[in-house]
Protein backbone atom coordinates (compact mmCIF):
# COMPACT_ATOMS: atom_id res chain seq x y z
CA UNK A 1 0.00 0.00 0.00
CA UNK A 2 1.32 3.46 1.02
CA UNK A 3 -0.61 6.68 1.38
CA UNK A 4 0.01 9.97 -0.35
CA UNK A 5 -1.30 13.44 0.36
CA UNK A 6 -0.51 16.67 -1.44
CA UNK A 7 -1.71 20.23 -1.19
CA UNK A 8 -0.95 23.06 -3.60
CA UNK A 9 -2.40 26.36 -2.42
CA UNK A 10 -3.76 28.93 -4.85
CA UNK A 11 -5.11 31.27 -2.19
CA UNK A 12 -2.35 33.10 -0.27
CA UNK A 13 -4.62 33.48 2.74
CA UNK A 14 -4.32 29.73 3.39
CA UNK A 15 -0.50 29.71 3.43
CA UNK A 16 -0.23 30.14 7.24
CA UNK A 17 -2.38 27.00 7.56
CA UNK A 18 -0.49 24.77 5.10
CA UNK A 19 1.17 22.66 7.80
CA UNK A 20 -2.01 22.24 9.79
CA UNK A 21 -3.99 21.18 6.72
CA UNK A 22 -1.24 18.78 5.60
CA UNK A 23 -1.01 17.24 9.08
CA UNK A 24 -4.77 16.60 9.09
CA UNK A 25 -4.55 14.95 5.68
CA UNK A 26 -1.51 12.85 6.60
CA UNK A 27 -3.20 11.57 9.77
CA UNK A 28 -6.01 10.00 7.73
CA UNK A 29 -3.50 7.87 5.80
CA UNK A 30 -1.83 6.13 8.79
CA UNK A 31 -3.34 2.70 8.07
CA UNK A 32 -2.08 2.83 4.49
CA UNK A 33 1.51 3.25 5.64
CA UNK A 34 2.21 2.73 9.34
CA UNK A 35 5.95 2.04 9.17
CA UNK A 36 7.34 5.46 8.31
CA UNK A 37 6.30 8.86 7.10
CA UNK A 38 7.71 11.99 5.60
CA UNK A 39 6.79 15.29 4.09
CA UNK A 40 8.18 18.14 2.02
CA UNK A 41 7.14 21.70 2.78
CA UNK A 42 7.66 24.52 0.33
CA UNK A 43 8.03 27.57 2.58
CA UNK A 44 8.92 31.18 2.01
CA UNK A 45 11.91 32.14 -0.09
CA UNK A 46 14.45 34.38 1.60
CA UNK A 47 16.16 36.56 -0.95
CA UNK A 48 19.65 35.32 -1.75
CA UNK A 49 19.44 32.43 0.70
CA UNK A 50 19.18 28.67 0.24
CA UNK A 51 18.25 25.89 2.64
CA UNK A 52 19.70 22.43 3.16
CA UNK A 53 17.71 19.96 5.24
CA UNK A 54 20.02 17.68 7.24
CA UNK A 55 19.31 14.54 9.23
CA UNK A 56 21.40 12.82 11.84
CA UNK A 57 21.05 9.62 13.89
CA UNK A 58 22.85 11.49 16.73
CA UNK A 59 21.50 15.05 16.42
CA UNK A 60 22.75 16.35 19.81
CA UNK A 61 26.31 15.52 18.91
CA UNK A 62 26.29 16.26 15.19
CA UNK A 63 24.36 19.54 15.13
CA UNK A 64 26.22 21.19 18.04
CA UNK A 65 28.66 23.72 16.62
CA UNK A 66 27.90 22.70 13.03
CA UNK A 67 26.79 26.17 11.89
CA UNK A 68 30.05 27.73 13.02
CA UNK A 69 32.17 24.96 11.55
CA UNK A 70 30.43 25.18 8.15
CA UNK A 71 30.54 28.99 8.26
CA UNK A 72 34.28 28.96 8.94
CA UNK A 73 34.88 26.45 6.18
CA UNK A 74 33.03 28.36 3.45
CA UNK A 75 33.85 31.80 4.79
CA UNK A 76 30.21 32.95 4.98
CA UNK A 77 27.68 33.20 7.78
CA UNK A 78 25.24 30.28 8.00
CA UNK A 79 22.47 29.51 10.46
CA UNK A 80 21.07 26.22 11.70
CA UNK A 81 17.59 25.49 13.02
CA UNK A 82 17.33 22.10 14.70
CA UNK A 83 14.05 20.16 14.65
CA UNK A 84 14.41 16.83 16.42
CA UNK A 85 16.58 14.59 14.23
CA UNK A 86 16.59 17.13 11.41
CA UNK A 87 18.08 20.59 11.00
CA UNK A 88 17.68 23.25 8.36
CA UNK A 89 20.90 25.00 7.42
CA UNK A 90 20.42 28.38 5.79
CA UNK A 91 23.30 29.78 3.74
CA UNK A 92 23.88 32.23 0.87
CA UNK A 93 22.31 30.72 -2.28
CA UNK A 94 25.57 30.97 -4.20
CA UNK A 95 27.35 28.83 -1.59
CA UNK A 96 24.86 25.99 -1.29
CA UNK A 97 27.08 23.38 -2.94
CA UNK A 98 30.08 24.45 -0.89
CA UNK A 99 28.02 24.29 2.30
CA UNK A 100 26.73 20.84 1.41
CA UNK A 101 30.25 19.59 0.78
CA UNK A 102 31.43 21.18 4.02
CA UNK A 103 28.73 19.40 6.03
CA UNK A 104 29.72 16.06 4.54
CA UNK A 105 33.36 16.66 5.29
CA UNK A 106 32.87 17.90 8.84
CA UNK A 107 30.26 15.36 9.92
CA UNK A 108 30.00 12.28 7.65
CA UNK A 109 27.16 10.81 9.73
CA UNK A 110 24.85 13.62 8.62
CA UNK A 111 22.59 12.91 5.65
CA UNK A 112 21.31 15.55 3.28
CA UNK A 113 17.54 15.18 2.85
CA UNK A 114 17.13 17.94 0.31
CA UNK A 115 18.18 21.40 -0.71
CA UNK A 116 16.80 24.42 -2.48
CA UNK A 117 15.49 27.93 -2.08
CA UNK A 118 12.29 26.95 -0.30
CA UNK A 119 12.05 23.18 0.26
CA UNK A 120 12.37 21.50 3.65
CA UNK A 121 12.11 17.71 3.94
CA UNK A 122 11.41 15.69 7.07
CA UNK A 123 11.11 11.92 7.26
CA UNK A 124 11.39 9.26 9.86
CA UNK A 125 10.57 5.68 10.77
CA UNK A 126 7.47 5.56 12.99
CA UNK A 127 3.71 6.02 13.00
CA UNK A 128 2.80 8.96 10.73
CA UNK A 129 1.02 11.06 13.35
CA UNK A 130 4.03 10.71 15.66
CA UNK A 131 6.40 11.68 12.87
CA UNK A 132 4.29 14.75 12.06
CA UNK A 133 4.14 15.90 15.68
CA UNK A 134 7.87 15.21 16.23
CA UNK A 135 8.66 17.81 13.56
CA UNK A 136 5.72 20.06 14.47
CA UNK A 137 4.29 19.92 10.96
CA UNK A 138 1.15 21.74 12.17
CA UNK A 139 3.03 24.98 12.75
CA UNK A 140 4.72 25.05 9.32
CA UNK A 141 3.69 27.50 6.63
CA UNK A 142 4.19 27.69 2.90
CA UNK A 143 2.76 27.38 -0.59
CA UNK A 144 2.60 23.63 -1.14
CA UNK A 145 3.34 20.37 0.64
CA UNK A 146 3.58 16.67 -0.18
CA UNK A 147 3.35 13.90 2.41
CA UNK A 148 3.72 10.14 2.37
CA UNK A 149 2.95 7.24 4.69
CA UNK A 150 4.97 4.16 3.85
CA UNK A 151 4.29 0.43 3.85
CA UNK A 152 7.62 -0.83 2.56
CA UNK A 153 7.85 -3.35 -0.26
CA UNK A 154 11.01 -2.81 -2.29
CA UNK A 155 13.61 -1.80 0.30
CA UNK A 156 14.29 -1.59 4.03
CA UNK A 157 12.27 0.36 6.60
CA UNK A 158 14.76 3.12 7.33
CA UNK A 159 14.69 6.89 7.44
CA UNK A 160 16.51 7.03 4.12
CA UNK A 161 13.98 4.62 2.58
CA UNK A 162 11.08 6.86 3.61
CA UNK A 163 9.60 9.35 1.17
CA UNK A 164 9.77 12.06 -0.19
CA UNK A 165 12.91 11.62 -2.23
CA UNK A 166 14.71 14.74 -3.31
CA UNK A 167 17.30 14.46 -6.05
CA UNK A 168 17.47 18.04 -7.28
CA UNK A 169 17.09 21.56 -5.90
CA UNK A 170 13.56 22.17 -4.62
CA UNK A 171 12.40 18.90 -6.19
CA UNK A 172 10.71 16.02 -4.46
CA UNK A 173 8.77 12.89 -5.33
CA UNK A 174 6.57 10.45 -3.43
CA UNK A 175 5.51 7.10 -4.83
CA UNK A 176 2.85 4.49 -4.23
CA UNK A 177 3.66 1.32 -6.11
CA UNK A 178 6.77 -0.53 -7.22
CA UNK A 179 9.00 -0.16 -10.25
CA UNK A 180 10.33 -3.17 -12.13
CA UNK A 181 13.08 -1.57 -14.23
CA UNK A 182 14.71 0.55 -11.54
CA UNK A 183 18.01 -1.36 -11.43
CA UNK A 184 18.70 -0.86 -15.12
CA UNK A 185 17.59 2.73 -15.05
CA UNK A 186 19.72 3.45 -11.98
CA UNK A 187 22.81 2.15 -13.80
CA UNK A 188 22.05 4.36 -16.79
CA UNK A 189 21.48 7.42 -14.63
CA UNK A 190 24.68 6.79 -12.64
CA UNK A 191 26.56 6.66 -15.93
CA UNK A 192 25.09 10.09 -16.65
CA UNK A 193 26.33 11.49 -13.35
CA UNK A 194 23.30 11.14 -11.06
CA UNK A 195 24.08 10.26 -7.43
CA UNK A 196 21.99 7.82 -5.37
CA UNK A 197 21.68 7.54 -1.60
CA UNK A 198 19.65 4.30 -1.38
CA UNK A 199 18.69 1.07 -3.17
CA UNK A 200 15.09 2.29 -3.27
CA UNK A 201 13.09 2.13 -6.52
CA UNK A 202 11.28 5.41 -5.84
CA UNK A 203 14.57 7.28 -5.60
CA UNK A 204 15.25 6.17 -9.19
CA UNK A 205 11.98 7.76 -10.30
CA UNK A 206 12.91 10.99 -8.53
CA UNK A 207 16.39 11.00 -10.06
CA UNK A 208 14.92 10.23 -13.48
CA UNK A 209 12.72 13.34 -13.32
CA UNK A 210 15.63 15.46 -12.09
CA UNK A 211 17.74 14.13 -14.97
CA UNK A 212 15.00 15.03 -17.46
CA UNK A 213 14.53 18.51 -15.99
CA UNK A 214 18.30 19.02 -16.11
CA UNK A 215 17.96 18.44 -19.84
CA UNK A 216 15.66 21.45 -19.99
CA UNK A 217 12.22 19.83 -19.77
CA UNK A 218 9.63 21.31 -17.46
CA UNK A 219 7.92 19.17 -14.84
CA UNK A 220 4.98 18.30 -17.09
CA UNK A 221 7.24 17.25 -19.97
CA UNK A 222 9.46 15.20 -17.65
CA UNK A 223 6.40 13.38 -16.31
CA UNK A 224 5.26 12.65 -19.88
CA UNK A 225 8.62 11.03 -20.62
CA UNK A 226 8.44 8.98 -17.40
CA UNK A 227 5.43 7.15 -18.85
CA UNK A 228 7.69 5.87 -21.63
CA UNK A 229 10.74 5.04 -19.55
CA UNK A 230 9.46 3.75 -16.22
CA UNK A 231 7.99 0.26 -15.96
CA UNK A 232 5.88 -0.89 -13.04
CA UNK A 233 3.12 0.32 -10.82
CA UNK A 234 3.11 3.92 -9.79
CA UNK A 235 1.14 6.85 -8.65
CA UNK A 236 3.62 9.73 -8.31
CA UNK A 237 3.07 13.11 -6.73
CA UNK A 238 5.95 15.50 -7.36
CA UNK A 239 6.83 19.01 -6.30
CA UNK A 240 9.11 21.68 -7.68
CA UNK A 241 9.77 25.21 -6.43
CA UNK A 242 6.58 26.47 -8.05
CA UNK A 243 4.94 23.33 -9.44
CA UNK A 244 2.89 20.33 -8.38
CA UNK A 245 2.35 17.26 -10.55
CA UNK A 246 0.53 13.92 -10.52
CA UNK A 247 0.87 10.91 -12.82
CA UNK A 248 -0.34 7.29 -12.72
CA UNK A 249 0.90 4.33 -14.76
CA UNK A 250 -1.32 3.03 -17.61
CA UNK A 251 -2.78 0.20 -15.48
CA UNK A 252 -3.58 2.62 -12.64
CA UNK A 253 -4.07 0.09 -9.82
CA UNK A 254 -2.69 2.45 -7.22
CA UNK A 255 -5.48 4.68 -5.99
CA UNK A 256 -5.63 8.44 -6.47
CA UNK A 257 -8.17 11.21 -6.00
CA UNK A 258 -7.72 14.86 -6.95
CA UNK A 259 -9.76 17.84 -5.77
CA UNK A 260 -9.63 21.41 -7.00
CA UNK A 261 -11.26 24.63 -5.81
CA UNK A 262 -10.41 28.30 -6.35
CA UNK A 263 -8.28 28.02 -3.20
CA UNK A 264 -6.25 24.82 -3.70
CA UNK A 265 -5.44 21.63 -5.57
CA UNK A 266 -5.37 18.60 -3.29
CA UNK A 267 -4.29 15.00 -3.80
CA UNK A 268 -5.19 11.99 -1.67
CA UNK A 269 -4.70 8.25 -2.07
CA UNK A 270 -8.34 8.12 -1.11
CA UNK A 271 -11.16 10.50 -0.32
CA UNK A 272 -10.61 10.29 3.45
CA UNK A 273 -7.51 12.45 2.98
CA UNK A 274 -9.61 15.20 1.40
CA UNK A 275 -12.69 15.00 3.63
CA UNK A 276 -11.45 17.61 6.12
CA UNK A 277 -10.48 20.29 3.60
CA UNK A 278 -12.41 23.57 3.56
CA UNK A 279 -15.06 23.72 0.84
CA UNK A 280 -14.52 20.09 -0.23
CA UNK A 281 -18.31 19.66 -0.57
CA UNK A 282 -18.26 21.99 -3.57
CA UNK A 283 -14.83 21.08 -4.95
CA UNK A 284 -14.35 19.40 -8.30
CA UNK A 285 -13.31 15.90 -7.21
CA UNK A 286 -12.09 13.34 -9.72
CA UNK A 287 -9.93 10.29 -10.19
CA UNK A 288 -6.88 11.08 -12.33
CA UNK A 289 -6.90 9.12 -15.60
CA UNK A 290 -4.27 6.45 -16.22
CA UNK A 291 -1.14 7.52 -18.15
CA UNK A 292 -2.20 11.16 -17.98
CA UNK A 293 -0.04 13.95 -16.62
CA UNK A 294 -1.60 16.58 -14.37
CA UNK A 295 0.43 19.53 -13.25
CA UNK A 296 -0.02 23.00 -11.87
CA UNK A 297 2.44 25.86 -11.71
CA UNK A 298 2.20 29.21 -10.03
CA UNK B 1 -36.08 6.38 10.63
CA UNK B 2 -32.71 5.52 12.18
CA UNK B 3 -30.18 8.28 11.56
CA UNK B 4 -26.57 7.43 12.33
CA UNK B 5 -23.97 10.20 12.39
CA UNK B 6 -20.56 8.67 11.72
CA UNK B 7 -18.92 11.78 13.15
CA UNK B 8 -20.26 10.59 16.52
CA UNK B 9 -20.92 6.85 16.14
CA UNK B 10 -18.21 4.29 15.31
CA UNK B 11 -18.60 2.66 11.89
CA UNK B 12 -18.60 -0.79 13.48
CA UNK B 13 -21.68 0.11 15.51
CA UNK B 14 -23.53 1.13 12.33
CA UNK B 15 -22.61 -2.05 10.50
CA UNK B 16 -23.43 -4.29 13.48
CA UNK B 17 -26.83 -2.59 13.72
CA UNK B 18 -27.46 -3.25 10.04
CA UNK B 19 -26.26 -6.86 10.27
CA UNK B 20 -28.63 -7.53 13.19
CA UNK B 21 -31.68 -6.72 11.04
CA UNK B 22 -33.94 -9.65 10.16
CA UNK B 23 -36.54 -10.14 7.46
CA UNK B 24 -39.74 -8.39 8.51
CA UNK B 25 -37.91 -5.75 10.56
CA UNK B 26 -39.76 -2.50 11.13
CA UNK B 27 -36.54 -0.52 11.00
CA UNK B 28 -36.55 -0.26 7.24
CA UNK B 29 -35.32 3.34 6.80
CA UNK B 30 -31.71 4.21 7.64
CA UNK B 31 -29.73 7.34 7.06
CA UNK B 32 -25.96 7.67 7.44
CA UNK B 33 -24.43 11.13 7.97
CA UNK B 34 -20.79 12.25 7.67
CA UNK B 35 -19.39 9.16 5.95
CA UNK B 36 -16.22 11.13 5.02
CA UNK B 37 -14.80 8.39 2.82
CA UNK B 38 -14.80 5.64 5.46
CA UNK B 39 -14.45 2.06 4.28
CA UNK B 40 -17.02 -0.78 4.13
CA UNK B 41 -20.01 1.37 5.05
CA UNK B 42 -23.18 -0.76 4.94
CA UNK B 43 -21.26 -3.80 3.75
CA UNK B 44 -22.85 -7.18 4.33
CA UNK B 45 -26.45 -6.06 4.85
CA UNK B 46 -28.98 -8.89 4.45
CA UNK B 47 -32.45 -7.40 4.98
CA UNK B 48 -35.00 -5.54 2.82
CA UNK B 49 -34.17 -2.05 4.11
CA UNK B 50 -33.26 1.33 2.61
CA UNK B 51 -29.95 2.93 3.54
CA UNK B 52 -29.29 6.51 2.43
CA UNK B 53 -25.68 7.61 2.83
CA UNK B 54 -25.25 11.39 2.71
CA UNK B 55 -21.79 12.03 1.32
CA UNK B 56 -18.77 10.33 -0.21
CA UNK B 57 -17.78 6.83 0.85
CA UNK B 58 -14.50 4.89 0.60
CA UNK B 59 -13.63 1.29 -0.27
CA UNK B 60 -16.17 -1.57 -0.43
CA UNK B 61 -19.38 0.33 0.29
CA UNK B 62 -22.39 -2.02 0.21
CA UNK B 63 -20.16 -4.99 -0.52
CA UNK B 64 -21.89 -8.39 -0.47
CA UNK B 65 -25.24 -6.62 -0.31
CA UNK B 66 -28.33 -8.82 -0.11
CA UNK B 67 -31.90 -7.48 -0.41
CA UNK B 68 -31.12 -3.93 0.76
CA UNK B 69 -31.32 -0.73 -1.28
CA UNK B 70 -28.25 1.38 -0.56
CA UNK B 71 -28.05 4.89 -2.01
CA UNK B 72 -24.79 6.86 -1.89
CA UNK B 73 -25.55 10.58 -2.18
CA UNK B 74 -22.01 11.30 -3.28
CA UNK B 75 -19.13 9.42 -4.89
CA UNK B 76 -17.80 6.02 -3.89
CA UNK B 77 -14.35 4.48 -3.57
CA UNK B 78 -12.90 1.24 -4.98
CA UNK B 79 -14.92 -1.99 -4.85
CA UNK B 80 -18.39 -0.47 -4.58
CA UNK B 81 -21.03 -3.22 -4.17
CA UNK B 82 -18.32 -5.83 -4.64
CA UNK B 83 -19.80 -9.33 -4.75
CA UNK B 84 -23.37 -8.02 -4.38
CA UNK B 85 -25.91 -10.85 -4.21
CA UNK B 86 -29.26 -9.04 -4.59
CA UNK B 87 -30.97 -5.73 -3.90
CA UNK B 88 -29.98 -2.40 -5.38
CA UNK B 89 -27.05 -0.02 -4.92
CA UNK B 90 -27.25 3.48 -6.39
CA UNK B 91 -24.29 5.86 -6.53
CA UNK B 92 -25.36 9.43 -7.28
CA UNK B 93 -21.80 10.54 -8.08
CA UNK B 94 -18.83 8.70 -9.58
CA UNK B 95 -17.55 5.26 -8.59
CA UNK B 96 -13.87 4.32 -8.37
CA UNK B 97 -12.14 1.15 -9.58
CA UNK B 98 -13.80 -2.28 -9.86
CA UNK B 99 -17.36 -1.26 -9.05
CA UNK B 100 -19.65 -4.29 -8.95
CA UNK B 101 -16.70 -6.71 -9.15
CA UNK B 102 -17.69 -10.40 -8.93
CA UNK B 103 -21.33 -9.37 -8.28
CA UNK B 104 -23.75 -12.28 -8.44
CA UNK B 105 -27.12 -10.53 -8.49
CA UNK B 106 -29.08 -7.35 -7.91
CA UNK B 107 -28.59 -4.04 -9.66
CA UNK B 108 -25.84 -1.43 -9.34
CA UNK B 109 -26.66 1.99 -10.80
CA UNK B 110 -23.87 4.55 -11.13
CA UNK B 111 -25.24 7.93 -12.10
CA UNK B 112 -21.84 9.47 -12.80
CA UNK B 113 -18.76 7.77 -14.26
CA UNK B 114 -17.18 4.51 -13.21
CA UNK B 115 -13.42 4.17 -13.46
CA UNK B 116 -11.32 1.16 -14.45
CA UNK B 117 -12.30 -2.51 -14.13
CA UNK B 118 -16.03 -1.86 -13.67
CA UNK B 119 -17.83 -5.22 -13.51
CA UNK B 120 -14.64 -7.27 -13.48
CA UNK B 121 -15.52 -10.97 -13.15
CA UNK B 122 -19.24 -10.14 -12.76
CA UNK B 123 -21.37 -13.25 -12.26
CA UNK B 124 -24.98 -12.23 -12.67
CA UNK B 125 -25.20 -8.65 -11.43
CA UNK B 126 -26.74 -5.94 -13.64
CA UNK B 127 -24.68 -2.74 -13.76
CA UNK B 128 -26.00 0.48 -15.29
CA UNK B 129 -23.61 3.40 -15.69
CA UNK B 130 -25.02 6.71 -16.89
CA UNK B 131 -21.59 8.16 -17.62
CA UNK B 132 -18.40 6.55 -18.91
CA UNK B 133 -16.45 3.52 -17.76
CA UNK B 134 -12.66 3.10 -17.59
CA UNK B 135 -10.26 0.56 -19.02
CA UNK B 136 -10.43 -3.22 -18.53
CA UNK B 137 -14.11 -3.13 -17.64
CA UNK B 138 -16.02 -6.44 -17.68
CA UNK B 139 -12.73 -8.35 -17.66
CA UNK B 140 -13.59 -12.09 -17.52
CA UNK B 141 -17.24 -11.17 -17.02
CA UNK B 142 -19.27 -14.35 -16.71
CA UNK B 143 -22.98 -13.54 -16.64
CA UNK B 144 -25.19 -10.51 -16.08
CA UNK B 145 -25.49 -7.23 -17.96
CA UNK B 146 -23.32 -4.14 -18.12
CA UNK B 147 -25.10 -1.13 -19.64
CA UNK B 148 -23.13 2.04 -20.34
CA UNK B 149 -24.81 5.22 -21.53
CA UNK B 150 -21.50 6.98 -22.15
CA UNK B 151 -18.18 5.71 -23.52
CA UNK B 152 -16.05 2.70 -22.60
CA UNK B 153 -12.27 2.76 -22.16
CA UNK B 154 -9.59 0.38 -23.45
CA UNK B 155 -9.87 -3.41 -23.53
CA UNK B 156 -13.58 -3.70 -22.86
CA UNK B 157 -14.66 -7.26 -22.09
CA UNK B 158 -11.22 -8.84 -22.23
CA UNK B 159 -11.49 -12.67 -21.95
CA UNK B 160 -15.24 -12.32 -21.46
CA UNK B 161 -17.53 -15.31 -20.93
CA UNK B 162 -21.31 -14.90 -21.29
CA UNK B 163 -22.02 -11.47 -19.78
CA UNK B 164 -23.82 -9.04 -22.11
CA UNK B 165 -22.39 -5.59 -22.64
CA UNK B 166 -24.43 -2.69 -24.05
CA UNK B 167 -22.61 0.56 -24.81
CA UNK B 168 -24.29 3.70 -26.16
CA UNK B 169 -21.15 5.74 -26.80
CA UNK B 170 -17.77 4.86 -28.23
CA UNK B 171 -15.56 1.95 -27.20
CA UNK B 172 -11.89 2.87 -27.16
CA UNK B 173 -10.86 -0.74 -27.79
CA UNK B 174 -12.17 -4.25 -27.27
CA UNK B 175 -10.25 -6.81 -25.22
CA UNK B 176 -9.23 -10.29 -26.36
CA UNK B 177 -12.14 -12.41 -27.60
CA UNK B 178 -14.71 -9.60 -27.21
CA UNK B 179 -16.64 -8.64 -30.34
CA UNK B 180 -19.58 -6.51 -31.38
CA UNK B 181 -22.75 -8.55 -31.76
CA UNK B 182 -26.07 -8.05 -33.44
CA UNK B 183 -28.89 -6.40 -31.43
CA UNK B 184 -31.76 -8.82 -31.98
CA UNK B 185 -35.32 -8.16 -30.77
CA UNK B 186 -34.75 -10.06 -27.51
CA UNK B 187 -31.76 -7.83 -26.74
CA UNK B 188 -33.78 -4.66 -27.30
CA UNK B 189 -36.40 -6.09 -25.00
CA UNK B 190 -33.92 -7.07 -22.28
CA UNK B 191 -32.10 -3.74 -22.49
CA UNK B 192 -35.37 -1.83 -22.36
CA UNK B 193 -36.32 -3.68 -19.17
CA UNK B 194 -32.94 -2.93 -17.60
CA UNK B 195 -33.15 0.79 -18.43
CA UNK B 196 -36.67 0.94 -17.04
CA UNK B 197 -35.66 -0.79 -13.82
CA UNK B 198 -32.74 1.63 -13.42
CA UNK B 199 -35.06 4.60 -13.94
CA UNK B 200 -33.38 5.76 -17.15
CA UNK B 201 -35.74 7.70 -19.44
CA UNK B 202 -35.38 9.29 -22.83
CA UNK B 203 -32.86 6.80 -24.21
CA UNK B 204 -33.64 4.47 -27.11
CA UNK B 205 -32.31 0.93 -27.14
CA UNK B 206 -31.45 1.45 -30.81
CA UNK B 207 -28.72 3.87 -29.70
CA UNK B 208 -26.76 0.99 -28.13
CA UNK B 209 -24.37 -1.56 -29.52
CA UNK B 210 -24.04 -4.99 -27.98
CA UNK B 211 -20.72 -6.70 -27.23
CA UNK B 212 -19.96 -10.20 -26.04
CA UNK B 213 -17.70 -13.21 -26.35
CA UNK B 214 -16.67 -14.67 -29.68
CA UNK B 215 -16.03 -17.86 -27.66
CA UNK B 216 -12.66 -18.52 -29.25
CA UNK B 217 -10.85 -18.72 -25.91
CA UNK B 218 -13.24 -21.32 -24.50
CA UNK B 219 -11.36 -24.30 -25.86
CA UNK B 220 -7.72 -24.90 -26.54
CA UNK B 221 -6.93 -24.54 -30.21
CA UNK B 222 -4.64 -27.38 -31.24
CA UNK B 223 -3.07 -25.19 -33.93
CA UNK B 224 -1.55 -23.13 -31.11
CA UNK B 225 0.19 -26.10 -29.50
CA UNK B 226 3.57 -25.03 -30.90
CA UNK B 227 3.34 -21.78 -28.98
CA UNK B 228 3.77 -23.57 -25.62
Amino acid sequence: MCGIVGLFLKNKALEPKLGEMTATMLATMCERGPDSAGFAIYGDAKSGKAKITLQSPQPDKDFAGLAKAVGDKIGKAVSLEVKSTHAVLTCPAADVDAARAAVREITPTIRVMGRGDVIEIYKKVGYPTEVASRFDLKSMTGTHAIGHTRMATESAVTTLGAHPFSTGPDQCLVHNGSLSNHNNLRRELIRDGMIFETANDSEVAAAYLTWRMNQGLNLGQALERSLEDLDGFFTFVVGTKNGFGVVRDPIACKPAVLAETDDYVAFGSEYRALAGLPGIENARVWEPEPATVYFWER
Amino acid sequence: MRSIDLAKTPLRELNQGLHALKDGTNETEWEVLNPRGQHAIAAGVDAPVNVNIRGAVGYYCAGMNKQATVVVHGSSGPGTAENMMSGQVIVKGDASQYAGATGRGGMLVIEGNASSRCGISMKGIDIIVRGNIGHMSAFMAQTGNLVVLGDAGDALGDSIYEAKLYVRGSVKSLGADCIEKEMRPEHHEALSALLKKAGVDGVKTSEFKRYGSSRKLYNFNIDNADAY
